[in-house]
């Protein structure tokens, strides 16, 4: 299949221009980053550059032609293996050309998806990227677009360029005012008002969380290029005035390679395609948040447990029971591990707290979240108040929610809020782990099995049983000095039990 | 056991029947429970009626002024008793409108008292027990005593006047909205205990007619939820048409003679003196209706006399929702009935969300009329907003003068950071009918941009609105 090569359009309000200049004849080779044209307006004079190789095959618009329209067929290329001389241009007499016509409207097709190209394993994608525009390469212009933006946007650019092309998006004022201030693309704000209009409360979301399809990342990368003078292609008919949203060649930002491009380093067949459900989503979405923009730093500590597997027997033992013989409780270490963070940050209040971007929010309870390992994926229910909880409130609460958890019953605010987490991989014979937090969060405790070890005791060994636990601190919220009294209460509350239960 | 409901709705007001009937539309098996009159107080006792109440009033100024006009009226009188039957009238008509909006949509009528006995659990429906009642005769058609199951069981019964102890009601001397509403004769002196929406307005009718007022407010600001400018506003012209208001003020004492009342009252630091009147009414505040219904039995949480909801009307007890009043301020019908819409769309699993309170608007029907919507100028800046504030006058509006109505004040407040309009205030003629284009405006999310292009109809009062956006941002035409 040849490729087209189209009139580019300099400034997203450029509706013609003249061809001035070839600088390649057909039959010559082209190579990606030639320079095939000069297109002039009334402003200003751009290059129109090649991003694909092959052989110019034929020019449909010979040069000195003044006033062709944006989008025009201008040339052919043909691709490797393609007989230059078969290839008709079928110039404007070509409707026999489907190929032409589908080309031609393709800046408004791929203005027109929703969806990014990159997330459409649709095939052949047979408008690659900005593909028409990336001919364009502007020298000058009164906005001074950057030279080289167009080139590294030509296949990365489909999903900016894709999401806001031609379509209108239904957003309100104070949405489109807040996102302008914030640098906020609306395009990749999804909107909750009725019929998905963008409101308020979505930009102001977006805007917080930086992900969330919104790309605070992106607004960021936009920064510089805005600089230089990013061009505003051609392809943006809605001609946004902020000059801040001229597209950058950025997907969205956080994730790094596009499914084509993972796909593409594996032989095909050799996988199975899982699609995300919205926990997956969530998790992928949460934690890449998490890892990026809150600065872990990791406490590592072993507890001694024999006092405390002393108590639990007997607490256990002691359990009343009911008229079939079943206990009323059994604890586990968990329970315990719960509690006994939860009456650490009780001591070192310091620590209970989150970071809310222009202040520290400290809690006057211990909420904590407890990492529930489900089928395809896991929940946090937060206990609440877990201070104030006996250990076997916490036991039987914490029974309910990793039921509910498993079965995906839980209710938005089970899971929702807390100061820390408690993930416990110790049933799974791990012995030390760091966790990732789950923001809000300000910490989360990585708990692993408890064991015997041989230490060192007034110089003789000594078998005790230990576990380690790995304190992951959000810095912004917990410093050092500040993990560590927060750790060194929770081993003391582990290590002398008894003052959980009063 | 009789039949088994997807949704029983214990309270006929407002908030429950419009509930009732968008339940029926989405294809709910209905019922609505009430125990007195379908429509509620709203209907019955409360808005409407006091409307058509304050309609007499008004006329009856405007006749008493009609030489201002070049007009001619004499011996101008009223008749309270026939003002009475009129508001009942009106009253009854709407009332009847209720029934037939229910039986149109197939919801079933249950008379009597209800209480919940159980929830539902799994697939097992709720229990809903009604006793009946006294208070007042079935409507045609409604269903008796009995025991109802229902999936889902929506609360919402409403409020009634909250007493005070030493002054409590005795349909004599010490009247609430009830009295007030059917005054068999025209008290010659009143003293109305609180300056809420509902006080004021009693004020209103009852000056207006010519009886002396006094008004006793605890707080320093008559009407404290509104803008402390728009209130000080509606004060001066008050107490121009000659009521009495004494603010910061609390009643302590209230003796009850032969002839009337004797308040005292103090007036602020330490000083006190004695009030007397022929009438009482106490107008402050409502509490919600959440006894006998057997909530505290299920678990329900309650906070301070109002059922904790999730903003949809969900209660921590799985099939038990709450709506309007008994779910918390603002006590407002208009409130109840967005509220229980959102609650049975949610049951649905339709997409919803909690009502923003910031955009309820309120109105007050007094002379002159007081409406407003968002955040008043001091909560904005108690809330960190940087503000720009707009005014524009009714003296400077062709329409407000042509109507005589040259008093009254349109105020705007914006976020200076991102134009969102956070509050508008308003007091003088027609402003609750005005006040409903910046609830749509606030609820659109327009910004000073939009306000300002968008026209106007010459000459309306509405122009004013359009004057205050434009004075808040230096561009105002007309002052």
């Amino acid at each position: 299949m040849p490729i087209n090569v189209l009139m580019p359009a300099l400034s997203p309000t450029m509706e013609k221009g003249n061809l001035a200049k070839w600088l390649k004849k057909e039959g010559d080779a082209v190579k990606s980053g030639d320079i095939l044209a000069e297109i002039e307006t009334d402003k200003a004079t751009m290059e129109v550059e090649a991003v694909d190789e092959g052989v110019l095959a034929k020019i449909v618009v010979p040069e000195g032609t003044a006033d062709v329209p944006v989008n025009d067929l201008i040339a052919l290329i043909a691709e490797e293996g393609e007989d230059p001389s078969s290839i008709d241009a079928g110039g404007d007499g070509g409707g026999k050309d489907e190929a032409k016509a589908e080309r031609r409207s393709a800046p408004e097709q791929s203005g027109k998806r929703d969806k990014p190209a990159n997330d459409g394993s649709g095939g052949e994608d047979r408008t690659p990227g900005g593909g028409t525009m990336s001919y364009a390469r502007v020298d000058e212009a009164p906005d001074g677009p950057a030279k080289d933006a167009r080139r590294g946007s030509a296949k990365g650019s489909d999903a900016a360029s894709a999401s806001d092309g031609g379509k209108r998006i239904f957003a309100s004022p104070l949405a489109r005012r807040i996102a302008k201030q914030e640098g906020l693309d609306l395009a990749r704000v999804k909107g909750s008002g009725p019929h998905g209009r963008v409101i308020e409360r979505d930009v102001r979301a977006a805007a917080k969380d930086g992900g969330a399809g919104a790309g605070k990342a992106e607004a960021e990368t936009k920064a510089p290029q805005a600089e230089q003078k990013a061009p505003a292609p051609g392809n943006r008919p809605d001609a946004a005035p902020d000059k801040a949203a001229a597209k950058p060649a950025a997907g969205p930002a956080p994730s790094g390679l596009t499914a084509k491009q993972v796909m593409g380093m594996f032989e095909a067949g050799s996988y199975d395609e899982v699609p995300l459900d919205g926990m997956r989503k969530t998790i992928a979405k949460r934690l890449v948040e998490s890892k990026q923009t809150v600065p872990h730093f990791y406490l590592g500590l072993d507890v001694e447990l024999d006092a405390l597997l002393a108590l639990r027997e007997q607490v256990n033992a002691g359990a009343p029971k009911d008229k079939d013989g079943k206990p009323a409780f059994k604890l586990s270490v968990n329970d315990f591990v719960i509690k006994a963070l939860a009456l650490a940050l009780q001591r070192v209040p310091a620590a209970n707290a989150v970071w809310a971007e222009d202040r520290i929010l400290r809690f006057r309870h211990s909420d904590v979240g407890v990492a529930v390992a489900i089928e395809g994926g896991l929940f946090t229910p937060v206990i609440r108040k877990a201070e104030q909880k006996t250990l076997s409130t916490i036991s039987a609460e914490m029974k309910d929610l990793a039921g509910r958890a498993r079965t995906r019953k839980l209710k938005p605010e089970e899971y929702q809020g807390g100061t820390t987490a408690v993930s416990n991989l110790g049933m799974f014979g791990i012995r030390s782990f760091s966790a990732v937090i789950n923001p809000p969060h300000g910490t989360i405790l990585a708990v692993g099995a408890g064991e015997q070890r041989v230490v060192a005791r007034n110089g003789a060994p000594a078998v005790v049983q230990a576990m380690t636990v790995t304190l992951s601190c959000d810095h912004r919220v917990v410093d050092g000095a500040l993990g560590a009294e927060l750790l060194a209460a929770f081993k003391g509350l582990i290590e002398s039990p008894m003052a959980m239960l009063v | 056991m009789s039949d088994t409901y997807d949704v029983l709705i214990i309270g006929a007001g407002p908030g429950g029947y419009v509930t009732a009937i968008r339940a029926a539309q989405l294809g709910f098996k209905t019922a609505i429970v009430d125990r007195e009159h379908l429509g509620g107080i709203c209907l019955n006792w409360g808005c409407i009626p006091t409307k058509a109440l304050l309609r007499s009033a008004e006329i009856f100024h405007a006749m008493q002024h009609a030489a201002d006009y070049g007009l001619s009226a004499e011996k101008v009188g009223f008749d309270i008793a026939a003002i009475v039957k009129r508001s009942r009238g009106v009253s009854g008509r709407l009332n009847g409108g209720v029934g037939m909006l229910l039986k149109k949509n197939k919801v079933d009528v249950i008379w009597g008292e209800a209480a919940i006995e159980a929830a539902s659990e799994g697939e097992t429906p709720g229990t809903v027990v009604v006793k009946e009642t006294k208070r007042a005769e079935a409507p045609k058609g409604a269903k008796g005593a009995g025991s109802y199951r229902a999936r889902h069981i929506i609360v919402a019964t409403g409020a009634r006047p909250r007493v005070i102890p030493g002054i409590e009601p005795d349909r004599e001397r010490i009247w609430t909205y009830y009295e007030a509403m059917v005054p068999k004769r025209m008290p010659k002196s009143l003293l109305v205990m609180g300056s809420g929406a509902i006080g004021i307005e009693f004020a209103s009718f009852y000056r207006t007619l010519g009886a002396e007022v006094t008004v006793i407010e605890l707080l320093p600001q008559i009407l404290p939820v509104e803008d402390a400018e728009i209130a000080g506003l509606a004060r001066k012209r008050f107490e121009k048409q000659g009521i009495r208001i004494l603010t910061g003020a609390k009643v302590t004492k209230v003796e009850k003679g032969g002839t009337g009342v004797a308040a005292q009252v103090e007036t602020g630091e330490g000083k006190s003196q004695t009030i007397e009147a022929e009438v009482l009414i106490s107008a402050v505040g409502v509490v919600g209706n959440i006894e006998s219904l057997g909530l505290d039995g299920l678990g329900v949480e309650i906070d301070r006399g109002i059922v904790v909801t999730d903003g949809l009307g969900r209660t921590n007890v799985p099939g038990i929702y709450a709506i309007g009043d008994v779910a918390g301020p603002p006590m407002l019908a208009h409130k109840a009935e967005h509220e229980g819409v959102a609650c049975i769309e949610t049951i649905k699993g339709l997409h919803t969300h909690p009502m923003d309170k910031g955009k309820i608007p309120g109105c007050t029907y007094c002379q002159p009329q007081i409406a407003s919507v968002g955040l008043t100028e001091a909560k904005a800046k108690e809330q960190g907003y940087d503000i720009r504030v707009g005014r524009f006058p009714f003296a400077a509006n062709g329409k407000a003068i042509a109507l005589g109505e040259p008093d009254g004040l349109v105020k705007t407040i914006f976020d200076k950071k991102t134009g969102q309009l956070l509050g508008a205030h308003m007091v003088g003629a027609e402003v609750t009918e005005l006040i409903q284009g910046f609830v749509v405006a606030m609820q659109l999310e327009t910004t000073e941009e939009d306000l300002m292009h968008t026209v106007f109809p010459h000459p309306t009062l509405s122009e004013m609105m359009h004057e205050s956006v434009l004075d808040a941002y230096g561009r105002v035409i007309h002052t």
